[in-house]
């Protein structure tokens, strides 16, 4: 048996560093990464520009004189344009969707795989693993930053993994029961299709052997983490983080929830509105912008992540003293998140255009009626494009459906409707109808 | 030979087939007969009017996708094993079927009436009429139907 959730466990000292001493660390830190930075073309050009160096940080505050860096920036980078170190020094590279088809790269050195090692860990242990624990980890392993990310965190915790990878619900379910792991680590959407495939399976809520988990890689809902936990008899808890910052370890929830503690010793969090990029006051919603302080093979300035969020300064009984953010609560671009991939509605857009002759208008409809993502895409239907036979049709529908999945790596379910039935507002298209957005904190 | 007929591209969803009809019958226009193809996603309504030139103009207008296309009436038989006889013709001629639909005929008893889309319409009908299959004209078509 495992012991039970320890409250007060803390993996590093770190994480309760006193206000104070943190900020003195963060300016050290920040100044240091702004070298490392303008070892980078694009970065020497963009303090060029901003009139900023290494020498006008003297406090953590001075981050607001800095140059913002966006997903654009990182694209046009491609492949890994965006490297302070040699190659050579590189230990591994990971990716995150792109709207081309291209994924972003994102390179770590040895000591960022054993930070973001130990930041994985942070989390981990303050929503209850121990290293007695086995894990089961049904995040998909490659490119994608969650498989390997927690995989390495769960083993610097010390707990065993389960490396399932994605995929094969049925399989993932034996191996929970038969392994007995008692800690769940995926999407939050896909730790509730587990629910629903063990439920379908005769498992009733609770049978299964795990204790708690840990989810990310989406935004999900207090709504998702009530039924989670009713269905599988688990405590749930929320991580955040993105590739472009270093993956899974940016942020986490304790076991008090209130929030989820930023790694504030390695990552500088600002709020911003979107518009202005003026910062918003704590407890409201704005733009998260990361500045990472540690990381060596590609550090990053004020990257906008476009995930809105509030910040909380309040304390937390656990005794961490960083700030915590909010549930993400929208995005502030018109990027969607689809079953944890990234998508954008001009890669729907450029797939159509990829099936000769069809019309450009479309209308993408997202939401989840279980408990994965559903997303339709209606494509109205061109008198030119209109062919008697059941059979050619079918072909158009099929092509349409093909293309869209091979430009965005994710299926949707394509519907012909008839011409101008989808909505112009104000000569505009309405291009997405996200019903996941209402209702989330 | 060949009878016009329109395709209309609708929707699966309620109210997607009364819309077309409602349209035809507001401009006064008769379906002498029709047929509907559907599928999970959309479905695909075929009709014989004799006016098929000014219902493709209000469909057009009403903002439905109209496609026409040729098809070929004949008549078959009624009796037991009519229609195999015919098709055994088709076979024979090497005339391929798309898909068909019965006519709704006012002479009962006698023969049937079929509508068939067939692979190169207009070769098919040299080689079916050749292979003594008969066709059944436009004009004389919707005669017999009273439009």
């Amino acid at each position: 048996m495992s012991t039970p959730l320890l409250e007060s466990a803390i993996f590093d000292p770190a994480e309760t560093l006193p206000v104070p001493e943190r900020r003195a660390l963060q300016a050290r830190r920040l100044a240091e990464t702004v070298r490392r930075a303008a070892a980078v073309p694009f970065y020497r050009d963009a303090l060029g520009r901003a009139g900023a160096g290494a020498d006008a940080i003297r406090s953590a505050d001075d981050v607001r004189r800095l140059p913002f860096t966006t997903k654009d920036d990182l694209r046009q980078s491609y492949p890994l344009g965006l490297l302070a170190v040699p190659r050579a020094e590189l230990a591994r590279v990971h990716g995150s969707s792109g709207t081309t088809g291209k994924p972003t790269f994102v390179a770590y050195t040895r000591a960022d795989l054993d930070t973001w090692s130990g930041l994985v860990a942070r989390f981990l242990v303050a929503g209850g693993l121990r290293p007695e624990h086995l894990v089961h980890v049904a995040f998909g392993y490659g490119l994608f930053t969650g498989g390997f990310g927690l995989h390495y965190g769960i083993e610097r915790v010390g707990a065993a993994v389960v490396p399932a990878a994605g995929g094969n619900t049925p399989r993932q379910v034996m191996l929970i029961r038969d392994l007995g792991a008692e800690v769940l680590v995926c999407t939050p959407s896909y730790a509730l299709h587990i629910a629903e495939v063990a439920r379908a399976e005769g498992y009733r809520p609770g049978e299964l052997p795990l204790r708690f988990g840990h989810f990310g890689g989406e935004p999900w809902t207090e709504e998702m983490r009530i039924t989670l936990e009713r269905e599988l008899g688990i405590l749930a808890f929320n991580n955040y983080g993105l590739s472009e910052v270093v993956g899974p370890g940016v942020a986490g929830e304790c076991s008090h929830r209130t929030g989820m503690h930023v790694q504030e010793d390695h990552f500088l969090v600002e709020c911003v509105d979107p518009d202005t990029l003026a910062h918003v006051p704590d407890g409201e919603v704005g733009e998260l912008v990361f500045t990472t302080l540690t990381k060596q093979a590609m550090p990053v300035l004020r990257y906008r992540t476009r995930d809105l969020a509030a910040l909380d300064r309040s304390p937390c009984p656990c005794g961490r003293t960083g700030v915590r953010m909010s549930r993400v609560v929208g995005r502030s671009d018109d990027m969607l998140i689809i079953r944890g991939v990234n998508v954008f509605p001009s890669q729907v857009e450029e797939a159509l255009l990829r099936v000769e002759g069809t019309a450009p208008h479309y209308l993408i409809e997202v939401s989840r009626p279980g408990s994965l993502d559903e997303a339709v895409v209606k494509v109205e239907m061109r008198p030119a494009d209109f062919r008697d036979e059941m059979r050619q049709l079918q072909e158009l529908h099929d092509r349409i459906d093909r293309e869209i999945h091979a430009v965005t790596g994710v299926r949707m379910t394509v519907e012909l409707v008839a011409p101008n039935t989808l909505e112009r507002s104000a000569g505009k298209a309405q291009r997405v109808l996200d019903h996941r957005r209402t209702g989330r904190a | 030979m060949k009878i016009r007929q329109l395709s209309l591209f609708l929707e699966n969803r309620p109210g997607q087939l009364r819309f077309p009809c409602k349209v035809l019958g507001d401009a006064g226009i008769d379906i002498l007969t029709m047929s509907l193809a559907d599928t999970a996603q959309f479905g695909i309504l075929r009709l014989v009017v004799k006016e098929w030139q000014r219902a493709r103009e209000v469909l057009e207008a009403a903002g439905v996708v109209v496609n026409v296309t040729e098809v070929l009436a004949v008549d078959v038989p009624d009796r037991p094993g009519g229609l195999a006889g015919v098709l055994e013709a088709f076979e024979k001629a090497g005339v391929g079927v798309e898909y068909m639909y019965a006519f709704a005929s006012r002479e009962r008893g006698r023969h049937a009436t079929l509508l068939f889309r067939l692979e190169d319409p207009d070769r098919a009908a040299k080689l079916l009429e050749a292979a003594g299959v008969k066709l059944v004209p436009s004009d004389e078509l919707f005669a017999r139907s009273g439009a």
